[in-house]
């Protein structure tokens, strides 16, 4: 890695210096600016994988299985290819025939493509027709008749290892049971002592339930297999465009340089479009087997019952404190969930993702956590809906304890919080379980939020309330509830993340026209982050040039680098680390150019943004645009130095970047009906310097709506037999804006040491970090230690009766 | 079964199967694929189009039903290509990542402002309950809706710049 700058080190409050505007009044480098993006979806001008249309194209549809789990003894397809504008079945037996029945998972786990011998979960794909059209497609799914054998589930991942449970994975030689794997991670003897050492102990099972990302997209794909050329074009809905281009080609065995994935518009990702889905692999067989194009595009109950899923973490939990309050130990024991096939993507290094995590914001040396994953008769998946490889799960866990810790001795959860947070002069700090936090001021950012919260006055509030309502005037209690996370994202280092072996290292290349304007091609891909603005507000920081003189490339495999995509926070810790390491060496070349051009050494060059100038005599000078016209001219340039300006890099991650932040919810919980309204919710967010910050406060808008999502409404329930009973919009529910407060946003700014422009990653801070936010504050208003979410009415109303905890099966 | 619908100020006549829903006539027939469809239960919103000037989702809607009458998308809110003061607000406020649920937020968001020119944020925030998103929390696009009933939408101030605001009587044809 190359870099000639330094991160910036000033790590005050936002820095609110005037940016020197373009002609087009756009801020030249960091700053707010309008999205280059809107104008088309503005207009209904965007162009999402469903809005491809191409001459010949046919419509594929799948046929899901509508039981959990189930022999199948026969599939006949005759009367639905009898269908007129049937062009082709598939079904398992055809994949087998090209051996693409299976294919690997993200976790070197292997999935059924088209199922061949059982169903392993509800909606299970079975069998995917090819017709003229849609309805075409649908009415001939109806036809295919299969011969269900219908086997006991494992509904419950509680019973998923008991000894007569059904064996799911049956298909994998030498399987006797349902355990993935047992991984363990800290050190278990120190935190046993710490434990046995410790004043205060408490223990509390909870559940992190299973839920989606459910982006307003679904997934699909358009598959063109050129019968001429062999090249086969896949415009889909990825989050990896490249990741999934490699995986095509191991799948397939097609030859990597004749496939084209071609990531468009996305309209929403959360994690749910990482991986390879049975219908894009289905579309493309499907291209191949009639010569022509073949979309898919699943419906809503498609993406809600088999893709990517979130959570299901059943986590016991116990913390050790003195009896002052000061925090000695964490220790938790986890059984995932991780359904039918091991399809988590995350680093192969780490099978629970960044779990490990879990020790969170606080100081403390003794940490253990042990995680048990097991097989059920559900959709596989398991990392998803912004969750940071499972931080989310982890901050819930950790937040949950604090805050259980603070009941148990009867502190203020603020108070307990600021004595244990880490000092920011303890960073970089080495966590009990191996993470090297970069920077934080963790005290700064939680003051900041009590402070904007007004908080002092929010409990003299609570108490009035609370008298009220013990005097029988009134059915309202009211909750304050706060959690401060760390978050660890810009996955990551090549040595210790890769995926199916891939290293999580992106490229980057610049290039500048002669004319000074610039075109950047990137590997991670926006599904609504808003990359055409920010990767050219980044160069525009580093070499002056307006950020609509860049032109962003981005989705396209044969027009970009390689690189594993965008999720996990890791576009900006990575991708842009690498757009300012490219600009750094555009500006490094510039220099020897301009050099050149003023007939003085490059020593004597000074840069100031968009132009090298001669020290001392500040008119003597070229500007980049210049440079970029010199450079591909007739000027004799010194040996060794070839002519353009261009530039490229693969960027491989020191370390992670740890974005943190302080967050409190206000709520009103009415105990006759046990309806929760979220009042104020107060955010407080450090990412470092913020590129642009109307960008970062829309992300952070938006994890915080998935956080009252996740901890009010949104869940997805089976019945024992393994029914879905989440599969539409109906059922699994969305916050609207009616749910949703006014958001209350603060910043602090403290840069990563370690990333050439000290910027870290926020795409899921808020996801991550709000969940225990309103969950503290309902059970704060309603005086019970802990209950599972989603807090629905019923549930508060159940908690309150004393019956807090969810299990798989719970139905509302 | 033929149907006559207009849409965007033009009228189309297309054999369609009864059965087919309105938002795959616009999108698939009409080839005006801003109206995007996402969720088959009339639960999100993303497939809000106007028929005779009221809202409706148009996933759950047929083809047929629409015979003889108006139909109006987000293609048809610009004005010669400049942005109406609702889209503009959208841009300035930022009311909108991934786009997807954009064209229904703006055929909602321009219904409320039609009627309402000044509305307050719980009058926008309960207009705009039907519609969902999953980027922004909401609150972008209220004030989105806001910066429009504040620039030129209706009857505030408007100036040169903000004529092409009466989006009502235009009559620019972009199907």
């Amino acid at each position: 890695m190359t870099t000639t700058d330094n991160p910036p080190q000033s790590d005050t409050e936002a820095d609110t210096t005037e940016v020197p505007l373009s002609d087009a009044g756009n801020p030249i480098g960091f700053g707010r600016m309008l999205r280059k993006e809107d104008a088309r979806f503005l207009r209904g001008q965007g162009n999402y994988v469903d809005d491809v249309r191409l001459p010949g194209m046919l419509t594929g549809v799948i046929l899901r299985a509508p039981m959990a789990h189930a022999r199948i003894n026969s599939i006949d397809t005759s009367a639905a290819e009898a269908v007129d504008g049937v062009h082709a079945v598939l079904t398992g037996e055809t994949l087998e025939g090209v051996g693409l029945s299976w294919m690997p998972t993200l976790s070197n786990d292997t999935q059924s493509v088209l199922v061949t011998d059982k169903v392993r979960f509800q909606g299970q794909e079975v069998a995917f027709v090819i017709a003229d059209d849609e309805y075409i497609a649908q009415d001939a799914a109806q036809r295919i008749v299969v011969d269900y054998e219908p086997l006991p589930a494992v509904a419950d991942a509680k019973q998923a290892l008991a000894d007569d449970a059904p064996l799911i994975r049956d298909d994998v030689e030498g399987r006797t049971d349902n355990k993935i794997y047992d991984w363990e991670a800290g050190n278990k003897d120190e935190t046993d002592r710490a434990f046995a050492d410790a004043d205060v102990v408490v223990r509390q099972e909870m559940l992190y339930p299973r839920t989606h990302p459910a982006p307003m997209e679904t997934c699909g794909s358009v598959a063109h297999m050129d019968p001429v050329t062999g090249k086969l074009v896949i415009w889909t809905t990825t989050q990896a465009p490249h990741a999934h281009r490699t995986l095509y080609a191991l799948v397939a065995g097609l030859p990597e340089h004749k496939i084209q994935v071609i990531s468009p518009d996305i309209g929403g990702g959360f994690g749910n479009k990482v991986g390879i889905y049975p219908g894009y692999v289905c579309s493309v067989v499907g291209s191949i087997v009639t010569g022509k194009p073949v979309k898919w595009m699943e419906d809503r109950a498609g993406n809600l019952m088999s893709t990517s899923f979130a959570r299901d973490y059943h986590m016991t939990g116990e913390i050790a404190s003195t009896a002052d309050g000061t925090i000695t130990g964490l220790r938790v024991d986890v059984l995932a969930d991780h359904g039918a096939f091991n399809g988590v993507a995350q680093p192969t290094k780490y099978p629970a993702g960044f779990f490990h995590i879990f020790t969170g914001s606080y100081d403390y040396g003794a940490a253990h956590c042990n995680v048990r994953a097991v097989y059920t008769n559900k959709a596989p998946g398991g990392v998803a809906y912004a969750c940071s490889f499972r931080i989310t799960e982890a901050v819930y866990l950790v937040e949950r304890m604090v805050d259980c810790l603070a009941d148990e001795l009867d502190m203020d959860p603020a108070e307990l919080r600021m004595k244990n947070l880490l000092q920011p002069e303890q960073f970089p700090y080495t966590t009990p379980t191996g993470w090297e936090y970069d920077s934080g001021d963790y005290p700064r950012a939680l003051q900041k939020a009590l402070d904007m919260a007004g908080y002092e006055a929010l409990r003299d509030e609570q108490a009035d309330v609370r008298a009220a309502y013990d005097n029988g005037e009134s059915t309202m209690l009211m909750g304050i509830g706060l959690s401060f996370f760390t978050e660890g994202v810009g996955a990551g280092p090549r040595k210790h993340m890769d995926i199916l072996g891939l290293g999580m290292a992106d490229g980057c290349e610049l290039r500048i026209h002669p004319t000074g304007k610039a075109i950047l091609r990137i590997s991670v891909q926006s599904q609504g982050q808003g990359h055409e603005t920010t990767f050219a507000q980044i160069v525009s920081q580093e070499l002056g040039i307006p950020p609509e003189d860049i032109e962003v490339v981005h989705g396209d495999t044969d027009n970009t680098p390689f690189g594993l995509g965008t999720y996990g926070s890791r576009s900006t810790p990575v991708s842009g680390a690498a757009a300012a390491v490219v600009s750094h060496r555009i500006r490094d070349k510039a220099r020897i150019i301009a050099a050149t051009a003023l007939e003085c050494d490059p020593d004597d060059l000074e840069w100031e943004p968009g132009r090298w100038f001669v020290r001392g005599a500040p008119e003597q000078g070229q500007t980049i645009q210049e440079t970029a016209f010199a450079a591909h001219g007739s000027l004799e340039l010194p040996e060794g130095v070839e002519g353009h300006l261009d530039a490229q890099t693969v960027y491989n991650p020191p370390n992670l970047t740890y974005p943190f932040g302080a967050y409190i919810c206000v709520t009103d919980v009415d105990t006759a009906t046990g309806e929760v309204k979220v009042r104020r919710f107060i955010a407080v967010d450090d990412c470092g310097p913020r590129i642009n910050p109307m960008i970062v406060e829309g992300q952070v808008h938006g994890g915080l709506a998935d956080g009252i999502g996740m901890a009010l409404m949104e869940v997805m329930a089976f019945d024992r037999d393994g029914n879905h009973l989440g599969g539409s919009f109906m059922d699994y529910l969305l916050p609207t804006s009616m749910e949703c407060p006014s958001w209350e946003l603060g910043e602090t700014v403290t840069p990563s040491p370690h990333h050439p422009i000290g910027v870290k990653g926020v795409g899921e801070s808020a996801t991550v970090g709000s969940p225990p936010a309103v969950v503290n504050s309902v059970l704060d208003a309603i005086g019970v230690r802990h209950a599972d979410m989603p807090l629905t009415p019923a549930a508060v109303w159940r908690a309150m009766q004393g019956s807090p905890l969810r299990t798989d099966l719970a139905i509302e | 079964m033929e149907v006559t619908i207009t849409v965007n100020g033009t009228a189309v006549t297309r054999d369609v199967e009864p059965r087919m829903l309105l938002v795959h006539f616009v999108r698939d027939e009409l080839g005006l694929t801003g109206t995007h469809w996402a969720c088959d239960t009339t639960n999100c919103g993303a497939c809000t189009l106007w028929v005779d000037d009221t809202p409706v989702k148009s996933c759950t809607m047929l083809a047929v039903m629409a015979d003889g009458h108006t139909v109006r998308t987000v293609e048809d809110l610009d004005t010669g290509g400049q942005l109406n003061p609702l889209q503009e607000g959208f841009m300035q406020e930022h009311g909108l990542q991934c786009g997807f649920c954009t064209p229904g937020m703006l055929m909602t968001g321009q219904w409320l402002l039609d009627r309402d020119p000044d509305p307050d944020e719980a009058t926008i925030r309960e207009a705009i309950s039907g519609n969902l998103c999953r980027c922004t929390g909401y609150e972008n696009i209220v004030r989105a809706v806001r910066w429009a009933a504040e620039h030129g939408n209706g009857e505030a101030e408007a100036t040169d710049d903000d004529a092409s605001a009466d989006v009502e009587t235009s009559d620019e044809v972009t199907a």
